[in-house]
């Protein structure tokens, strides 16, 4: 992790610098300072206030939602470097980075890799410019963690394929403008007969039902496919490549779930923070009780040394060149200790930590709650803990399959 | 694995294929049989001072090569892996205890011997099992050093102690005043309890009022680099195992039960690299050292300890024998673990720094 040199002119950077400032400077609405993260990324609702609109459209126009995306497809074509100042500066006026969800983190990444230059022409700008939102047609009702055995059947119709069968946990499908999807074009091959197929979320015969989950929220849908027509065009790669491009795909989704920063961020106030509001401390302002405030110490020390090892991995796949077998590591350690870290801010609340609505409780407190309730999805979706496991043990550590 | 430099890739390269080649943990069984109290192979020592490994930390001014702490730690775990016996932490420590608050006389005297490898040096800080520089008795009077300290790592060779007294650090010599008591522990290394009867004692007057806890990072950081060579090389020899071993007509690495165990020892060794690297790091940047140094000592006791377990488990019955290597690193594991601060200490020390 020793510092890498830096390839640019020192110069060169502090004109891009300049250039930043004085786009926030102009773009920026000031309304919006510090709102940032809980508007960005996420594949929530559609409604949009004016200030949020004109923000995103700046960012968008720009490409500077997706810095390091060619320019040629709408991104803001900027090195490393560059994007890191951008974020720098971003972060220096309370601004944030209105352009996310799915298509940014997952599809548009893949798809630059295996789509055809018209896919890419077509669907990569909406996504820099914010203004498709994609969903992931994967799970299904018996295809969870063995995804591979997934039945949505598409049929070769000549001029289009006729989409037949059931997704499940379609995360923001209700508010989606497309799915891409993982559907079965043979049934004579479990993982050769998969194939990656880009869908219209208005065309006839999709329907989508939310679940209401244990959080209480129902950011998770199921979707029903019945006779949907869907163009040749929307094939990504070729006819049975669907699962190699669909694990690609997984790479991308582990490494932003695990997310070291964002995470970090999302947490907001330390472990150490919120005991002193909620327990007793003693006449040096240290937590009284000495067995809560070594758990305490044990957690933050597991939680920076995960931390350090998103940053290495950063590092190293810099150093390497793209999203690696690490992801499956980073996954595993991050959701697991995101999960920690809940359970034990709950214990510091005492009761006062699990209020569900309703008075007596700040709206932090009830936010958390439900948060605390959403975060046991992390480690069942996105390829399970133990699906995780697997994947390291084979793949990296070489270990073999079971004879 | 860290980001490293031209130099310090081929500085790793060739600390690698040192240790694998001319100090393998075969090595170690030598010194071991011998029986030497010192515990260790001067002519390896020697030939570790002619690749200047010694003087790394040390300023070109004295004889050392200023390398950074990245490229001392890259050598110091890859002489873990293979369990080499050698005072070169020691000495490093004793080193930069007078790097960092040594007069220009005390450093023109010890500095260029400590990084040529001539003289050997090692700190006497704790007086009890337990790790707890806030309780330390040693005093001088007269600049005479009286006290006695416990386990002292590395003693028979040291020509140089780096002794903590009440009012802070002191270089005394092997000599007069000063007699060692060996305790054999279960890595079979070099400890002893060293008697100072009015020693003659050299207070290293610089530094600041941080120089103990400042030298004690140092060492936390250092033997975790130690910690991490010995956690890497008995996941590796388990792995290497589980692939080999057949039960029940099958390999046993086929088995998901114990896919998923090393999977997890996988997770807790990435982060272990991490910490210890972070660690090193903020030796080398100046900044942030006492947190660096607590997670880095912290992960590595827990990491190491996890998999030494599971190692010898892992091995089955095999490992339980002296024939096999696997055992050795449980017992030096306990003894790294338990110098410069056990898991509680660090935790406690993390919160105290934390502010709670």
């Amino acid at each position: 992790m020793a510092t890498q040199p830096d390839l640019q002119p020192p110069n060169e950077n502090d004109a891009f610098r300049e250039e930043v400032r004085e786009f926030l400077a102009a773009n920026f609405p000031s309304e919006l300072r510090g709102k940032g993260s809980a508007l960005a990324g996420v594949d929530g609702p559609t409604e949009e206030s004016e200030a949020q609109r004109k923000w995103r459209e700046a960012m968008g126009s720009r490409g500077w939602g997706t810095p390091t995306w060619p320019k040629e497809y709408g991104g803001g074509g900027l090195s490393r470097r560059q994007a890191a100042i951008l974020n720098e500066e971003m972060a220096k006026a309370g601004a944030y980075n209105p352009i996310g969800g799915m298509g940014v983190m997952m599809f548009g990444p893949t798809l630059l890799e295996y789509g055809s230059e018209a896919q890419k022409k077509e669907h990569i700008p909406p996504i820099c410019r914010g203004e498709i939102r994609w969903c992931q047609g994967y799970s299904e009702p018996n295809a969870g963690s063995d995804l591979a055995n997934l039945q949505t059947t598409a049929e070769d119709k000549g001029d289009h394929y006729l989409v037949n069968g059931q997704k499940t946990w379609t995360s923001g499908g209700q508010w989606a403008d497309k799915c891409f999807c993982l559907v079965r074009t043979d049934k004579s091959d479990k993982h050769k007969g998969i194939s990656f197929l880009l869908i219209d979320m208005d065309s006839p015969g999709v329907e989508v039902r939310p679940i209401q989950m244990i959080s209480g929220m129902s950011p998770f849908c199921e979707t029903f496919f019945t006779d949907v027509k869907v163009p040749k065009e929307n094939l990504v790669g070729e006819e049975g490549q669907g699962w190699t491009i669909g694990k690609r795909l997984l790479q991308h989704e582990r490494t932003n779930l695990s997310g070291g920063g964002s995470l970090a961020r999302m947490m907001g106030a330390s472990l150490a923070d919120i005991a002193k509001k909620y327990v007793e401390t003693d006449e040096t302002g240290a937590i009284a009780d000495k067995v809560l405030r070594d758990r305490i110490a044990d957690f933050e020390i597991r939680w920076n040394a995960f931390l350090l090892t998103a940053r290495r991995a950063t590092e190293e796949s810099k150093a390497q060149g793209g999203v690696s077998e690490i992801s499956s590591v980073l996954k595993k350690l991050g959701t697991k200790l995101g999960q920690e870290r809940a359970e034990l801010t709950i214990e510091i609340m005492g009761l006062q930590g699990l209020g569900w609505e309703g008075e007596g409780f700040t709206e932090a407190e009830l936010a958390g709650v439900r948060a605390w309730l959403f975060g046991k999805a992390t480690t069942i979706y996105g390829g399970s803990t133990e699906i995780q496991n697997n994947i390291i043990a084979k793949r990296v550590l070489g270990m073999l399959d079971h004879q | 694995m860290a980001v490293l430099n031209e130099e310090q890739e081929m500085l790793r390269d060739m600390a690698r294929d040192w240790a694998t080649n001319e100090s393998p943990v075969a090595a170690f069984r030598k010194v071991r049989a011998s029986g030497a109290p010192e515990a260790f192979d001067r002519d390896a020592y020697t030939a570790m001072g002619q690749m200047g490994w010694t003087g790394i930390i040390v300023p070109e001014a004295h004889g050392g090569s200023d390398f950074g702490w990245l490229s001392a730690g890259l050598v110091v775990e890859e002489l873990g892996k293979t369990l080499t016996a050698s005072p070169l932490v020691a000495t490093t420590l004793a080193a930069t205890a007078i790097v960092l608050g040594g007069s220009e006389e005390q450093k023109a005297k010890w500095l260029p011997k400590l990084a040529s490898g001539e003289a050997i040096g090692t700190l006497a800080i704790d007086e009890g099992p337990h790790h707890n520089p806030a309780k330390v008795a040693a005093s001088v009077s007269g600049g005479k050093l009286s006290g006695t300290k416990a386990f002292v790592h590395e003693a028979h060779g040291a020509d140089l102690f780096v002794v903590a007294a009440t009012d802070g650090l002191y270089l005394v010599e092997k000599g007069d005043g000063v007699s060692l008591s060996t305790r054999k522990l279960t890595d079979q290394r070099s400890h002893a309890e060293v008697t100072f009867d009015g020693a003659a004692a050299d207070k290293l007057a610089g530094g600041g009022d941080s120089l103990v806890e400042d030298v004690l990072d140092r060492a936390r950081i250092l033997t975790a680099c130690e910690m991490l060579g010995m956690a890497q090389a008995v996941f590796d020899t388990t792995l290497e195992y589980l692939k080999q071993r057949v039960q029940f007509n099958q390999v046993l690495a086929t088995f998901q039960a114990l896919q998923h165990r090393m999977a997890d020892l996988f997770g807790d060794l990435a982060m272990m690299r991490s910490a210890v690297e972070g660690g090193l790091q903020a030796l080398d940047s100046g900044f942030g050292v006492p947190r660096a140094a607590t997670i880095a000592k912290a992960e590595a006791n827990r990491v190491l300890h996890a998999i030494s377990r599971e190692g010898v488990q892992l091995h089955g019955g095999i490992g339980m024998t002296d024939e096999y290597d696997i055992g050795f690193y449980l017992k030096r594991a306990r003894v790294v673990e338990a110098s410069w601060g056990s898991s509680a200490y660090l935790r406690d020390r993390f919160a105290r720094i934390g502010g709670y």
